[in-house]
């Protein structure tokens, strides 16, 4: 399966789209889609939403991000790995990193 | 220090004025983000995993005190409450909304800052020496000739648009601590045959995915010829240098391809060139030279009754004097390196109150003066052997006085794949790990010197080409994985390391990097640094400690 994420104009942000095709900040949150209609969609975002900075679409399942860019995608999920008193990082969900 | 002139402030104001309405713009939608990037990268401000990143120029790393606790301030208000020296003495901030950057460039340009050659295919910030003007045997202060570059180049019409970034150092010492034969152009102040000032001219060194180091294309440039002379490598490289492959178009592929006919272009450019509208006037030179007059310096006694007391009573601060402390130029004097490498945290980071520390101490104990290392410390380059002690308490208090500088856990390391688009794997975590495994100071000291230097890509930001123990993070099917490289050097005696075999797994790595270690300690002879002994004993021996026997099949 696939997901599309993005990073917000504004501020950079982690982004993924969520079920209603708007955006949400949190991957447990994010739309699954089959390859075609990842891509489709991310047609959709790209000529439609001018307030994110870049947006793409990544291997995942209901689990999170997957295959070979999961380390990087897992990392921009939850936030470095480094600093665990900042930011989303200091949430528990990044002790599975 | 040099203040900004009407031009300066001038000049900086409306850039920052120019890149508000270009971020009003492409808020608005207004402005394509296609159309946008390149106005961005333009003022420093890249886009990370999880956020804008802004880079901010410390011109050859000299900052004073109102600088560095305006940068305090931004960590606080704009940023999560730190700051990340890099290894070409810069700053950046890791977590700056867009919306708020052209505040942040205002605020900067409050303290003459800006963020302008902090990325781009132009002449970058241009890096020298940590210890201008406090380092015994200098031929010049390499900051006067720094700045005049730094004046030259910024926005240079001619050269904001090159074929790939261009990064040029200065030093004036046999020493080198500013990297100068791993930059684009290095230059080093030395004395001619009839002791007239000049430059030998070095160029086309580079680290990344093809590392070289620099050839000196002139043993010899008077003083007074520098600009003509820049402008004369800049034009043969803006012509020639390859805009169809980024991965080929720094001036070091040019140089590597024939030294001797880019040397020949670059004479025959010079030449012909109109040197007297090229070079700086006689007068702007004396101008800018005036900024860096030594400061006034009181007349004291060579030793400090009060600092060999202190060091008698106080063991952690011995330490702290042995490995942190160098000899100043000035009877009394000192200078101190303040470690941004505490054991077990990410190298280079800075806390908004440790730089008000730091800037506290400047403005009692240095005359104002701070600088940056290209290595990610910061340096107090005038300090009272008298003062030493209370300097170091407060350093102490404000958990700035790790006394590795130099040492194993002296570590430079990229941001890696916690931070940076470009990253194949991560370098601060290891780096944390092997200060961890070496956190002892006694059996850090024991080591001795020892540079270990980490990437988290070929792109080499970490240095790992120069280290005496290199790391490379690469990336394999999705999993981290670090080669070692061994035997490279940034200094005088500079070499590129050369790679050991398989890689290690991020579980693995410290286990290895200790390895080496202990065969270097079981091999040296007395007072041998590791460097010197990897280069006398050879590879194998260390492949033997890293592989065992697999090292044979």
């Amino acid at each position: 399966m696939k997901a599309i994420t993005a990073n917000r104009l504004y501020d950079g942000v982690v982004l993924y789209v969520g079920p209603n095709g708007g955006f949400v900040e949190r991957f447990e949150q994010a739309a699954l889609f089959d390859e075609a209609a990842a891509n489709a969609e991310l047609e959709v975002v790209l000529t439609r939403d001018t307030a994110i900075a870049s947006a793409y679409v990544i291997e995942a399942d209901a689990s999170g991000p997957i295959g070979r860019e999961a380390l990087r995608e897992s990392i921009r999920r939850y936030g470095p790995t480094i600093r665990k008193d900042l930011g989303k990082q200091s949430e528990a969900a990044n002790e599975r990193l | 220090m040099y203040r900004y002139d009407e031009f300066d402030e001038t000049l900086v104001r409306e850039r920052v004025a120019e890149f508000r309405g270009q971020v009003a713009r492409r808020l608005s939608g207004e402005l394509s983000e296609e159309a946008f990037k390149p106005l961005r990268l333009m003022n420093g401000l890249y886009l990370q995993l999880h956020a804008y990143m802004l880079r901010v120029a410390i011109p050859y790393g000299t900052l004073s005190s109102r600088q560095m606790r305006r940068l305090a301030h931004i960590a606080s208000v704009y940023d999560k409450g730190y700051g990340h020296f890099t290894t070409r003495q810069n700053i950046q901030y890791n977590w700056p909304a867009l919306i708020d950057v052209p505040d942040i460039l205002d605020e900067l340009a409050d303290v003459e800052m800006h963020a302008i050659q902090t990325s781009g295919n132009c002449i970058r910030n241009i890096t020298s020496d940590p210890f201008a003007g406090a380092i015994a045997g200098e031929i010049d202060d390499p900051r006067v000739w720094s700045e005049l570059i730094r004046q030259w180049s910024s926005l240079h019409p001619e050269f904001s648009f090159l074929p790939r970034k261009f990064k040029i150092a200065v030093t004036a010492s046999a020493e080198d601590r500013a990297a100068i034969k791993v930059h684009d152009i290095g230059l080093r102040i030395r004395k001619g045959a009839d002791g007239e000032r000049g430059f030998e001219v070095m160029v086309g060194g580079g680290l990344g995915r093809t590392p070289y180091i620099a050839e000196t294309i002139r043993e010899f440039l008077p003083e007074r010829h520098l600009l003509s002379y820049l402008e004369a490598v800049m034009r043969i490289y803006n012509r020639l240098g390859r805009r169809d492959n980024k991965y080929k178009a720094r001036v070091k592929i040019l140089v590597a391809e024939d030294a001797a006919e880019f040397r020949r272009m670059v004479e025959d450019e010079w030449a012909r060139s109109d040197k007297d509208s090229l070079d700086a006037p006689l007068d702007e030179i004396r101008r800018i030279r005036r900024h860096f007059t030594p400061p006034k310096f009181d007349r004291l006694a060579a030793e400090s009754e009060a600092f060999d007391a202190a060091r008698a009573a106080r063991p952690e601060f011995d330490r702290w004097v042995k490995t942190n402390v160098l000899p100043h130029r000035q009877r009394g004097y000192a200078i101190v390196l303040i470690s941004l490498k505490p054991i077990g945290k990410p190298p280079g980071d800075i806390s908004a109150r440790q730089m008000d520390a730091v800037a506290d101490l400047a403005e009692r104990y240095s005359f104002d003066e701070i600088r940056a290392t290209h290595e990610q410390n910061l340096c107090l380059p005038h300090v009272r052997k008298d003062d030493l002690f209370a300097v170091w308490r407060t350093l102490d208090a404000a958990e700035l006085a790790t006394p590795n500088i130099g040492l194993v856990s002296d570590i430079i390391a990229c941001p890696g794949l916690d931070y940076c688009d470009l990253a194949n794997a991560r370098s601060i975590p290891i780096a944390e790990r092997i200060a961890e495994r070496f956190a002892d100071p006694e059996e850090a000291a024991d080591i001795g010197e020892l540079k270990v230097k980490i990437s988290g890509c070929i792109n080499a930001c970490g240095h790992h080409h120069v280290g005496h123990i290199g790391i490379l993070g690469v990336d394999k099917k999705g999993e981290e994985f670090y080669q070692i490289m061994l035997g490279g050097s940034g200094g005088a005696d500079a070499s590129l390391g050369v790679i050991t075999g398989r890689g290690f797994s991020s579980s693995e790595i410290v286990d290895a990097v200790e390895r080496l270690i202990r065969i270097y300690k079981a091999n040296r002879d007395d007072g041998e640094r590791f460097l010197d002994a990897y280069r006398r004993l050879g590879p194998e021996t260390f492949k033997e400690a890293l592989y065992g026997d697999a090292a044979h099949h």
